[in-house]
Parts: C-alpha cells; sequence; structure tokens
C-alpha cells in the first residue's frame, strides 16, 4: 500500500523526441489511476517510468514516501501486467508465479501458500502444472495477474493488459480486476487507449495527449465537464459533436452561416467550438423554442446498434456532419428533416484557438 | 484439396534411392573382401564378410603405432564432435546476449566484426592459427584441435536473430520478478533457447565430426587421429604391389556416417522447430 507521487517527470527520447513532457499527479494511497489516452501519448512511457523499466528524463517519481528514480525495478514494490502478458513460457503456471518469490529468497512453504491463494483467487488452481501454451487468452491473463498478486506489492501497473482478450473476456476481466483492486486495496495505475475501460475501472482518469495531461478527474466529471476539446473527443462514444461556431451581437451562428437559437448566453464576440453529446440531444416536435440549443438538421444515415440507434445528419448548408443518439425504435429516413434541441446545461463551449473549455 | 498422385510418390521413390544408393552400395561393398573389391569395384550384394571386417576395422590396432583402432577414433571424432557443438554453442550464445541485451559502445560494430569472419574460411588463417596453438603448446591435444575453432559467426548471428524476436516484456517481466542479467540468461532466455540451441547442436556436432585439416595440422600422434583421419590412412598403402584395404575403407567410412545420421534423426523434429518457429 503506497501513495505515488509523480513530480514534473519527463521523458525525452534521443535528445530531441519528448514523450512526456512535465506530468504531476499524485495518487492516494489504494486509489485506482486510469492513463487513457490515444496512442504515442505517453501513457505507457509513463507507466514504464513508474515501474523503472524507463529511465527519468528529468523530474521524480515517488511510490510512497521513498524517490525512486534510481531504484530497480525489483525494488520499488511494484508489480506489473503485461499487455502480451510475457509469461515464461517454459515454465509451469506455478512456477511462473514463484519465479518472483524464489528470487527474493523467500522460504518454499510461504511461496507455496501465496502461490496458491493467488490461485484461488483467480480460479486458476487447476492449470498450476501446465506451462502457458497450454492455456487461453483469458487464463493467460488470469495467471499474469496471478504473478503480479503473489508479490504483495504496493502498486499494480497494468500496460493496457485487456486488448488481447475478445470482446466478451474483455468485459468479464474488466469486472474481475475491478473486484480484485477493490479487495486488495492496492494502489493502481493502469494504461489504457479504451475510453470504456477508462470510464469503468478509474476512480480517477488522466486523460493524456502528446505527453501533457489534459484532464485528471473523476471519470463521470471528466465526462460531465471535458476540460478541452481533445477530452471532449476521446471519452464518451461516439464522440462528442464539435461544431465551429461564431458569436456576435445577433447571437450564435455556425461558421458555415447557419443561426442557432439560445446557449449563447455570456459569451463574448468572437469565434468558439461549441461541444454537445450524441446522447443530449433530443429530436423536438417543431422549430426552436424556449431555452436551449436547437439546431435543425437533415437526416443522411440511421445506424442501429441495438439498444439503440445512432443518426447522422448534417445541416442545410453543409458543414459538418453531427451524430444524435436516438431510441432503438426510432425509423427516420435518409433526408428526413429533424429538430433538435439540448439543454443549456449540455452545451459546452471551448476556446477555438486553444481548446480550452470556457466556463 | 490436392490429392496425392502415384506420380508424386514415384517421384519421391525416385528421389531417395537417388539419395540412399550410393550408401547402400558403399555397406554392400564394405562386407566383401579386398580383393574382390579390387577385382570387381563396386558391389550391389551381399559379401559375407561383414562381421570380420567392421570386428578388423573397431578393434584390431592399426596405423604405425598400433594406437589408432577404430574405437579410439570413433571416440576422437566424438570428443571433437561434442566439444565443437558445445564450445560453440557456449561461446556465441554468450556472445548474441551481450550483442543484443546489452547496449555498449559500438556493439553493432562488433557484431559485423563477428560476422564478416564469416567471410575468413579457416584456411585463410590456418598457418598463424598453428603458430598460435603451437606457442600456447597445445600441439598434439584435444584442446588444441578444438578450442581455436570454438569462435563461430554463424552461431552468433542464429542466436543473436533468435534473442531479438524474444518479446522485450519477457526481460521486463523478469527484471521486475528480480532476475538480474546472469539469472535471467539462465533461467530464461537458455531454456527458451532449447529448439535453437539443438539446432545449432546439429550443424556444429556435424561440422565438427568432418573436420579433417585442421585436426591433421594439430595432430602428429596417432592416438589423436580421428575417423575421418582414418579413413584416409587406410588407404595409404601403396607400397609395393600391395591391394589398399577398400573394404576397410568402406567400412570406416560407414562408421564414420552413423554418429551424424543419429544425430540428426533424434534431433530433427527440433532442429526444424529451431530454425523456423520460436517457443515463446
Amino acid at each position: 500500500m503506497a501513495t505515488i507521487t509523480l513530480d514534473k517527470v519527463r521523458k525525452v527520447y534521443a535528445g530531441t523526441m519528448e514523450a512526456v513532457k512535465g506530468v504531476s499527479i499524485d495518487i492516494a494511497d489504494g486509489e485506482f489511476i486510469v492513463l487513457v489516452g490515444p496512442s504515442g501519448c505517453g501513457k505507457s512511457t509513463l507507466l514504464r517510468m513508474i515501474a523503472g523499466l524507463e529511465e527519468i528524463t528529468t523530474g521524480e517519481v515517488k511510490i510512497g514516501e521513498r524517490v525512486v528514480n534510481k531504484i530497480d525495478p525489483a525494488d520499488r514494490d511494484i508489480a506489473m501486467v503485461f499487455q502480451n502478458y510475457a509469461l515464461y513460457p517454459h515454465m509451469t503456471v506455478y512456477n511462473n508465479l514463484a519465479y518472483g518469490l524464489k528470487n527474493r529468497g523467500m522460504p518454499k512453504a510461504e511461496i507455496d501458500k501465496r502461490v496458491k491463494e493467488a490461485a484461488r483467487i483467480l480460479e486458476i488452481d487447476d492449470y498450476l502444472d501446465r506451462k502457458p501454451r497450454a492455456l487461453s487468452g483469458g487464463q493467460r491473463q488470469r495467471v499474469a495477474m496471478g504473478r503480479a498478486i503473489v508479490r504483495e506489492p504496493a502498486t499494480f501497473l497494468f500496460d493496457e493488459p485487456l486488448s488481447n482478450l475478445d470482446a466478451k473476456l474483455r468485459v468479464q476481466m474488466r469486472v474481475e480486476i475491478k473486484r480484485l483492486q477493490r479487495e486488495l486495496g492496492t494502489t493502481s495505475v493502469y494504461v489504457t487507449h479504451d475510453q470504456l475501460e477508462a470510464m469503468t475501472l478509474a476512480d480517477r482518469l488522466v486523460v493524456l495527449n502528446k505527453g501533457n495531461i489534459e484532464q485528471i478527474g473523476a471519470p463521470i466529471e471528466v465526462y460531465d465537464r471535458p476540460a478541452s476539446t481533445f477530452v471532449a473527443s476521446f471519452i464518451g462514444s461516439p464522440a462528442m459533436n464539435l461544431l465551429d461556431v461564431t458569436s456576435d451581437d445577433a447571437g450564435l451562428k455556425l461558421v458555415t452561416g447557419t443561426g442557432l437559437a439560445g446557449a449563447a448566453s455570456g459569451l463574448d464576440r468572437g469565434r468558439y467550438t461549441l461541444g454537445v453529446r450524441p446522447e443530449h440531444l433530443e429530436i423536438a416536435d417543431g422549430a426552436a423554442s424556449g431555452e436551449g440549443l436547437s439546431l435543425e438538421v437533415t437526416v443522411n444515415v440511421l445506424e442501429p446498434v441495438g439498444a439503440e440507434s445512432f443518426v447522422y445528419a448534417s445541416f442545410a448548408d453543409g458543414g459538418p456532419q453531427i451524430v444524435v443518439r436516438v431510441s432503438s425504435h426510432a425509423r427516420h429516413q435518409p433526408g428526413e428533416k429533424l429538430y433538435l434541441k439540448a439543454m443549456p446545461q449540455n452545451v459546452h463551449f471551448f476556446d477555438a484557438d486553444t481548446g480550452k473549455r470556457i466556463d | 484439396m490436392y490429392r496425392t498422385r502415384i506420380t508424386d510418390h514415384l517421384i519421391l521413390i525416385l528421389g531417395s534411392l537417388m539419395m540412399i544408393g550410393p550408401v547402400a552400395v558403399l555397406f554392400l561393398t564394405s562386407t566383401h573382401d579386398a580383393v574382390e573389391v579390387h577385382r570387381h569395384g563396386l558391389m550391389a550384394s551381399w559379401g559375407g564378410h561383414f562381421l570380420e571386417t567392421y570386428n578388423k576395422v573397431l578393434f584390431e590396432p592399426g596405423g604405425f603405432t598400433g594406437q589408432a583402432t577404430g574405437m579410439r577414433m570413433l571416440m576422437n571424432s566424438m570428443i571433437l564432435g561434442i566439444g565443437f557443438a558445445v564450445g560453440k554453442i557456449v561461446l556465441s550464445m554468450l556472445a548474441a546476449y551481450a550483442i543484443v541485451y546489452f547496449r555498449f559502445r559500438m556493439g553493432t560494430f562488433f557484431f559485423w566484426v563477428i560476422f564478416t569472419t564469416l567471410l575468413l574460411p579457416l584456411e585463410v588463417r590456418i598457418v598463424p592459427s598453428y603458430e598460435v596453438v603451437q606457442k600456447l603448446g597445445m600441439i598434439n591435444t584435444y584442446q588444441g584441435m578444438i578450442v581455436p575453432l570454438l569462435a563461430s559467426a554463424t552461431g552468433t548471428f542464429y542466436f543473436r536473430q533468435f534473442f531479438k524476436s524474444v518479446p522485450d516484456e519477457l526481460l521486463e517481466a523478469a527484471r521486475i520478478d528480480g532476475a538480474g542479467p546472469w539469472k535471467f540468461f539462465i533461467d530464461i532466455l537458455v531454456p527458451i533457447s532449447k529448439t535453437m540451441i539443438a539446432a545449432i547442436f546439429i550443424i556444429m556436432f556435424v561440422y565438427g565430426w568432418n573436420q579433417y585439416l585442421w585436426p591433421m595440422m594439430m595432430t602428429s600422434e596417432e592416438v589423436y587421429f580421428t575417423l575421418v583421419r582414418g579413413i584416409k590412412q587406410i588407404m595409404l598403402v601403396w607400397v609395393g604391389s600391395q591391394i589398399p584395404d577398400y573394404n576397410e575403407a568402406f567400412a570406416l567410412a560407414v562408421l564414420a556416417m552413423l554418429p551424424p545420421v543419429i544425430v540428426v534423426v533424434v534431433f530433427q523434429s527440433w532442429f526444424i522447430k529451431g530454425l523456423t518457429e520460436s517457443d515463446k
């Protein structure tokens, strides 16, 4: 059990490529932190720096009260679960779990007890004598988790551990990981590019983009109040609709010209990016009335996904296509005209240049 | 789906015959006595002197000093073959381990230096090599025959390629598990390389077994004669009107062929695995 403190951690490759640009995060004891972002955002590098597999260019990583910058991975009191599991192919499951403990010179009886216990928790008792080759993807994943658990580390580090599993297994293991982490109460840092995984697992999300933190916060907070257009488009599926608008005395207008009713209150003149999530757009009976944002669009495509459907529609003057979530029973035809409404609290504004949220 | 036809079998049978034919003739000829072989040339029939000839070749002392029995030569060849194979594997694995897993100045450069020695066959450096061995006082020793040829560019290259294909995460997992460089090598890298080791073992064993020139340079005493040399020795009896013991030479050739064949047969499934797939 430990806190983790990252203080202005930077990683520069080959003297020029800055992969992580001064990241600071305070992780509380027992907290489940998810680092999320697109590939190349530096999330894995950051995790590997915590693990000690990657050297820290500048800045400081503390686990507990100890600065670990110069400490060997084995002595950092961490355990890591890798994307491809990295099980030792020539060792049985039992030995895979026991290897790290043996290297620490732990007595055999204690090793045996811990391995059995971990196997029980993960329900891999029956496979202890098998080699990884003879296991399915899900089972291997469990063994990889087991290898982390037996060490009883202060911190779990997960590097996209579920991305090699099929969709069904992924959901199952996601729930499992969450349950396990709650039970053990071990501080965890989890890296993923899957925003759904990030949302469901995290106590707090860290959204990374190009080596910078875009936002830190509880998942629902990040979802409700994205700090930038990047976060807005990254968290949530389908992504938030982002429209380039201008504000003047007459109110809001799309940059392509169509006027928008409502929701403009309090904005200075200038250019903005307006964001509204597909699930926050409702189909209204008629043209604009009352408060909130109103849009008039033409249906392009209806995309049913089962529990719900998505309408892709565009404005009369062209402009960007927008997505609306509708009930799965909706039967909108291409070419049909729709009036959309969104409540004012669900309409977000961002600075057109910096992409930063404007409240 | 493709169905095997009779012609396919015919082609394969023909191919096999072409390969096995000479060996069979060699074996059959070795069962005749020397006079008959001298008179009729190669034989394709059973000659009936099998036990006699092979017994003589294996156990009866030959050569000048009478120390070069077939068994002795077999043992010498074995020592040479196994010594070569094991030594080369150990050396080239360690070299490849250093090249792949340790970042040191000019690592790539050193790899290419090792690699280019492939272009220099033994014969090119045989005189200086001889001198080194001679100065070290290793003439007429097993070490003298084995050690100078142990550095293996081929082996290093194969192991390098293999190690490069081992996922980095394995090393990282081992590091987190507290395995240092030596432990990682012994506990993880060596076991997962075993098919590769088997493949290299075959190649190097056969290479060592078939060495002719080098052992001949290094040793003058008959105790160190290898099988391959023994064959040559038997043929060297053109003194007066004596007929060389063709049958014995042929029997020795058959004997010389057996161990490599056994090694290949035993290791062949590993051999193929080692060169084609990897157990990761």
